[in-house]
């Protein structure tokens, strides 16, 4: 796909796409998107490149894509809510590639939900049943540049030859396909002309595609795209990659398809992507995760509760309540297969087997994975597995699709390749080693917040919990607040411009006061007093109606009369009363003083506000933090329950 | 060996009732049901000791004229009840002693199991072949 047109795109969008991903996506969007998109390389000469953003993905090929996902409806639902393809009203590349991000989630057993889309995720896949398996990406160097051709588009692309590939599976199909097509309304349905190998999407495609082909140059300029152009385009640039890789997943599905093994056989990526997933959860690899830790993970997986006790009996070999490597690597690809279609074995099958597994890949590998980047590792210690025959090619895998579900009758051939699709690893985000902590790091955090928080809080609560941090300085309960603590910011601040003002509002009480009070004394006293209490005061009437304040002021000018008369001995509020010096000021002149005061009276609150608003945002957190805690804890008491003693 | 076994909660409702297919299995079960109360007054007998001085195999807790009942209490008051015929003499205590040693392993394994939640009824594979490779061997 020359999909070299993908230029820079635009202001990149909140994802992150993997090379591999970006292809697939651009791909996909481009099929959606038919014609008007520029198509995704292979597009005819006339292909306005121009504005490949500009296309959208039509309603109808998008929900088929979707189906062909096999998520629930609900879940497609909620996928097309949170792309914000329902608000904006279309599919724009940007909705798009959310969407398709949502779906890998989706599929990969995450919750729905935006977080999920941030860390590295399989491909999504859509399978159109049995026909998926039919699909493969035959020649990856068809993969580039050439689009497959729909049967009646012959001039649109030059992807002729490769769509004969296809037309005989494809065509098999049109004819069911194509009555859905037609009802379509709008020429956008007909818009995808871009497909490429490898996607059953693409032979659904093509066969919606059928109807009308000439229909999609219309829709060029079509009204409904609008999103940047930006990201229309460098999602076509990344479309090339992603497919070529894709290809090269599928070749090494046919490849694996040659091994009779049966498909509890740990491929090489797979081992390498539990191999990840355990070192995620826990950093030892030789050492073991704990029940509950693994039980949260597992039931990510969306299985069913007794098929994943089922699925730990057969998994934990010494029945500790713990998994260590190999145990856990077995009970992972288990839950995959099972994922797939595969009904659970009796037994654990030998290449399952712990032992086994430990033989198959030698504790040295388990830990070149830890330090080597994981590209870099596995050829390393090439096991005389034949496995690892993928391997070399493995490498060019761009990512990690979780195997279609379409095994229903336990296609072997299928399964097997679905299986050892299955692990492509996240070798391309993992070449890079910098990538690895974060993806490692990002993954579980992001399949689910709520688990990743229990299940910190549940490593927390193997080790002798320990105490939340308490903040020594702060106080645990909001009515405790340290003012002092608040104040002091607000205080060292205005502490020039604190006192000046105050003064202009002496303290409310101290009308009584000031008068009878000796004036030497009050001096000092009515000046902190009053820079507190004007402090808080106007804090409090600042915010009030004027009325209120204006009897105050009306009360304070005799106050700063007497205040005056004593201050006018003794400077002692300094500027403050060489600013409260003032013979006889007008109401107007006194009140512009208050105003002025009433103002940084308003700044100081709002900056203590800011600090009280932090405060609390603190104080929430930890409270959440302590509420988990306490949740872990309670979890760990019911579980530990039936074994205590009465 | 065994004609019926049972597996029941410290609540006293059953986790797990495996009886081998006769033409009235519901009196295996009054009779797991009856056993409850000699289960009981077995530990209470025992309570004044110290729980854990406590034996955990309670041995026969009645003879019918058909059945014997033998018991067992694990230190978290979960009860194994074995049911067996009493035509078979050869079952000797050791024997039964034995079983139930391989029904509490087997128990323990399952609550080993994280996705067990303790209190639900018992669906483990695991566990079922065991108690049917108990079972088998009185046919």
């Amino acid at each position: 796909m020359e999909v070299a047109a993908g230029g820079g795109c635009g202001a990149g969008p909140p994802l992150l796409l993997s090379d591999s991903e970006q292809q697939c996506y651009s791909e996909l969007f481009a099929r959606c998107a038919g014609a008007s998109s520029g198509g995704p390389g292979p597009g005819p000469p006339e292909a306005t490149r121009v504005a490949p953003g500009t296309a959208t993905a039509a309603a109808g090929p998008v929900a088929d894509l979707f189906r062909a996902s096999q998520l629930p409806p609900e879940t497609l639902h909620q996928i097309t809510e949170l792309c914000g393809a329902k608000r904006v009203g279309y599919f724009g590349p940007t909705q798009f590639y959310i969407a398709l991000k949502l779906i890998a989630a989706a599929q990969s057993g995450l919750p729905v939900r935006t977080e999920s889309i941030k860390c590295e995720l399989p491909l999504p896949r859509f399978g159109m049943a049995k026909s998926d398996g039919e699909m493969r990406f035959g020649n990856p160097a068809e993969l580039h540049g050439k689009k497959v051709q729909i049967p009646y588009l012959p001039t649109e692309k030059n992807s002729l030859k490769r769509m004969d590939d296809e037309d005989k599976q494809q065509e098999s199909q049109s004819p069911t396909m194509s009555p859905l097509a037609s009802p379509p309304s709008s020429p956008p349905h007909y818009q995808r002309v871009s497909l490429s190998h490898g996607y059953s999407k693409l032979r659904s495609g093509t066969e919606q595609m059928h109807p009308a082909p000439y229909e999609t140059r219309q829709p060029i300029g079509q009204p409904e795209g609008s999103s940047s152009e930006g990201p229309g385009v460098k999602p076509l640039h990344r479309q090339a990659s992603l497919i070529r890789s894709f290809s090269v997943e599928r070749e090494l599905q046919d490849n694996n398809s040659n091994y009779p093994d049966e498909p509890w056989r740990i491929t090489e990526e797979q081992r390498e992507y539990y191999v990840n997933q355990f070192r995620s959860l826990q950093p030892d690899p030789s050492s073991f995760i704990s029940g509950s830790v693994a039980k949260n993970f597992f039931t990510k997986s969306k299985l069913s509760i007794p098929e994943l006790s089922y699925i730990w009996e057969l998994s934990d070999a010494d029945c500790d309540g713990a998994l260590t490597l190999p145990e856990f690597c077995a009970a992972f690809h288990l839950i995959v297969a099972r994922k797939n279609g595969y009904p659970l074995p009796e037994g654990l099958p030998p290449t399952l087997q712990p032992e086994y597994l430990q033989a198959a890949f030698p504790k040295s590998k388990w830990e070149c994975t830890i330090f080597d980047s994981y590209s870099e590792s596995m050829p390393a210690n090439q096991q005389p597995c034949d496995l690892n025959r993928m391997e070399t090619s493995v490498k060019d895998m761009a990512d990690f699709p979780v195997p279609t579900q379409d095994v229903t009758t336990g296609d072997d051939k299928q399964a097997l390749n679905s299986t050892a699709n299955e692990p492509s690893p996240k070798d391309v985000a993992e070449d890079t080693a910098s990538k690895d902590c974060n993806s490692l790091k990002a993954r579980p955090r992001s399949r689910s917040y709520s688990s990743t928080s229990i299940e910190e809080t549940m490593k927390r609560g193997e080790n002798p919990p320990t105490p939340p941090p308490r903040p020594q300085k702060t106080h645990s309960r909001a009515s405790s607040l340290d003012l002092n603590k608040v104040f002091q910011p607000s205080v060292p601040a205005a502490n020039s411009g604190l006192l000046p003002p105050p003064p202009a509002l002496p303290p409310r009480p101290c009308p009584t006061q000031s008068e009878p009070v000796s004036e030497a004394d009050l001096h000092p006293q009515l000046n902190r007093a009053p820079s507190q209490a004007a402090e808080s005061s106007p804090k409090k009437d600042a915010p009030h109606a004027q009325p209120p304040s204006k009897p105050i002021r009306r009360k304070f000018r005799p106050e700063n009369q007497t205040m005056e008369s004593q201050e006018s001995a003794a400077a002692v509020g300094g500027a403050a009363s060489a600013a409260m010096v003032k013979p006889h000021p007008t109401v107007q002149k006194q009140s512009s003083k208050q105003k002025k005061a009433i103002q940084t009276a308003i700044r100081k609150n709002k900056e203590a506000n800011a600090v009280l608003a932090r405060l609390n945002s603190e104080l929430q957190q930890q409270l959440k933090e302590v509420h988990q805690e306490r949740i872990a804890l309670e979890n760990q008491l019911e579980q530990l329950r039936p074994v205590t003693v009465l | 060996m065994a004609v019926c076994i049972a597996v029941i909660a410290k609540e006293n409702y059953p986790l797990y009732i495996r009886s081998t297919p006769t033409e009235n299995e519901l009196k295996f079960h009054y009779m797991v049901h009856t056993s409850l109360d000699v289960v009981d007054e077995k530990i209470s007998a025992m309570g004044k000791a110290l729980v854990d001085q406590r034996e955990l195999y309670l041995g026969l807790l009645y003879p019918t004229e058909d059945y014997k009942v033998y018991g067992y209490v694990t230190n978290s008051k979960v009860k194994f009840v074995m049911v067996v015929d009493s035509s078979n003499t050869a079952l000797r205590d050791n024997e039964i002693r034995s079983m139930f040693r391989k029904l509490h392993n087997s128990y323990t394994d399952v609550m080993c199991n994280p996705f067990y939640n303790p209190g639900d009824r018992i669906q483990s594979r695991a566990f079922d072949n065991m108690v049917t490779s108990m079972m088998i061997q009185v046919c």
